[in-house]
């Protein structure tokens, strides 16, 4: 396939897109809760689900085999995507939270204790906060905290402090879903390493911000989504370093990740079946490596360029608005923009928006303790990926004037 | 007045406006210029918690009627608000467990009622409804 090399390429790709919203040219700006899928994405799962339809790794009929090929080629996909060092350290899960699940439970059981801790984020989405405080409760380990500062940056020296030698692993997001901002990853996981801790990066907005190279970042592991990458809903990866799973037990148990079974006494299968219980989600992974093949066929040098002139375009707009704060200031800003507005609540905004056809993020935004950290109960958010248009920001911008001008 | 004559004379209201803006701006009017709570209600026992925006709601039982306030951090939530202390507060809890509430969806406002909005509407209607429910079963 051709690459994608402008605006109207990339568009042309998402049907989603052309769509009116209450009578109005749709403005979708709520990517980083979901991506709208391409046309090559759509017409797989289509594909598979009215002909090449029959369950992997069971049968010796074509329909099986081929799907059994189609799902295993997106391990290498993914494994290539990230550059992992081989397709055994990819786990296909249901998504970002069940990959942290799965670690916070099986991670847990081989190597933390009593007396051990564990490092979560404030800034952090739920789904990166809970499993792990439920793994502390269950094995008596402590939960830590990494702070943030007024503009949402990791503070590092804190980070020195926190890593006392007990210590087991950190988990902490590569891109804040809120803020924005693309954390110093490598620098926190080197501190980690050194202090015997390993590190859990959720990439759940990383992996579609740029380049994620996990051989590079040093990270144990690696978790994301497929559903934020333009693929369908209830896929997600769990990469790990070889070493570390192995060692690690399976978290469910079922069909598939079995080598042997006897009433009294069952073997595992190896890396990667030995996690993936069940029959697995593989339509949707096998689509989700078509999504990859898709984000590959982007010109990279297009999306750098939209992904900086969005940015700085919604920056630009934002900031000329009276009594509108943004949160999360840093260099490395990419376009996911939370921000308030004095004297005016989030839903109100997103709802005005919402009639004006723009589609935006509104609330908590699962970051509970990132809200009591700015002392709000909700911020809006604008999330765009390199298919929304310049345009299109002046036009949320507009939109967004007029609604406060409704409110205040 | 009826609960139905009451719904049906803010269908009217609503009739003269064929932009969603004028509808909104009135809801708006309407959510700034109804201070429906007092203070001492905007307590943690009276809220209902919404993902968007928080509801608090308060009832009094008299006279064999049941009287609500309500109140609400989001402007255009609470314009709703007053609406349906409108049509519901003052009355019987029968007349309430009766009440179909059709008004809010010939009005066009149904969307902002729906499950997947959470706003605390919903579970404001549903917490009414209980209140009702219960004063009617206090009374027998």
């Amino acid at each position: 396939m051709s690459a994608i090399e402008n605006i109207t390429q990339m568009r042309d790709n998402f049907p989603a897109l052309k769509q009116k919203v209450h009578g109005k040219d749709l403005i979708y700006f709520d990517n980083g809760a979901t991506a709208q899928k391409p046309l090559r994405v759509i017409s797989l799962i289509n594909e598979m689900n009215s002909g090449t339809n029959g369950n992997i790794h069971r049968a010796v009929h074509e329909l099986s085999a081929k799907c059994t090929t189609l799902y295993e080629s997106a391990r290498e996909t993914v494994k290539n995507f990230i550059n992992a060092s081989s397709a055994e350290e990819i786990i296909f899960t249901s998504g970002t939270t069940a990959s942290v699940n799965l670690v916070a439970n099986s991670f847990t059981t081989r190597f933390i204790s009593k007396g051990d801790s564990v490092i979560v984020c404030e800034a952090d989405h739920h789904s990166n906060i809970v499993p792990w405080q439920m793994a502390c409760l269950r094995s008596g380990a402590t939960l830590k905290v990494l702070p943030v500062d007024e503009n949402g940056e990791w503070i590092m020296d804190e980070l020195d402090n926190l890593l006392d030698g007990s210590v087991k692993i950190i988990s902490v997001a590569h891109i804040s879903n809120v803020l924005g901002i693309s954390n110093p990853v490598k620098e926190l996981i080197k501190r980690a390493h050194k202090s015997g801790a390993v590190v859990l990066i959720d990439g759940a907005q990383g992996i579609v911000h740029g380049d994620v190279d996990v051989k590079d970042l040093d990270c144990d592991f690696y978790v994301f989504s497929g559903h934020k990458l333009y693929g369908p809903t209830g896929t997600g990866i769990l990469y790990g370093k070889r070493e570390l799973l192995e060692q690690m037990g399976p978290w469910m148990g079922g069909g598939d990740m079995v080598e042997s079974v006897s009433l009294t006494r069952t073997t595992y299968a190896p890396l990667p079946l030995k996690f993936e219980a069940g029959t697995p989600n593989f339509i949707g992974v096998a689509a989700l490596g078509e999504a990859i093949r898709f984000v590959s066929s982007i010109d990279k040098e297009f999306v750098n360029n939209q992904e900086i002139s969005l940015t700085s375009a919604l920056l630009d707009g934002l900031e000329n608005i009276e009594g509108l704060k943004i949160f999360g200031k840093s260099k490395k800003k990419l376009p996911i923009l939370s921000f308030a507005v004095e004297g005016v609540h989030h839903a109100d905004l997103a709802m005005l928006l919402d009639k004006m056809g723009v589609a935006v993020r509104s609330g908590m935004m699962c970051c509970e303790p990132l809200m009591t950290r700015f002392g709000l109960t909700g911020m809006v958010r604008a999330s765009l990926l390199p298919y929304n248009t310049i345009d299109e920001t002046q036009l949320f911008v507009n939109a967004l004037q007029k609604a406060i001008k409704m409110l205040k | 007045m009826s609960i139905k004559e009451v719904e049906q004379q803010i269908v009217e209201e609503f009739s003269v406006f064929t932009d969603w803006l004028d509808k909104y701006e009135y809801l708006i009017d309407l959510g700034r210029s109804l201070p429906i709570i007092k203070d001492s209600g905007r307590e943690e026992k009276n809220l209902i918690k919404g993902c968007q925006s928080r509801v608090w709601l308060a009832a009094d039982y008299a006279d064999g009627k049941i009287w609500f306030t309500a109140d609400s951090d989001a402007i255009i939530t609470k314009g709703i608000i007053s609406l349906l202390v409108r049509v519901f507060s003052g009355r019987t809890p029968q007349e309430i467990i009766e009440a179909d509430l059709s008004f809010i969806k010939q009005i066009g406002l149904e969307e902002n009622l729906s499950p997947t909005r959470a706003n605390g509407l919903l579970s404001m209607i549903k917490q009414i409804k209980f209140y009702a429910v219960a004063f009617a079963a206090n009374k027998q």
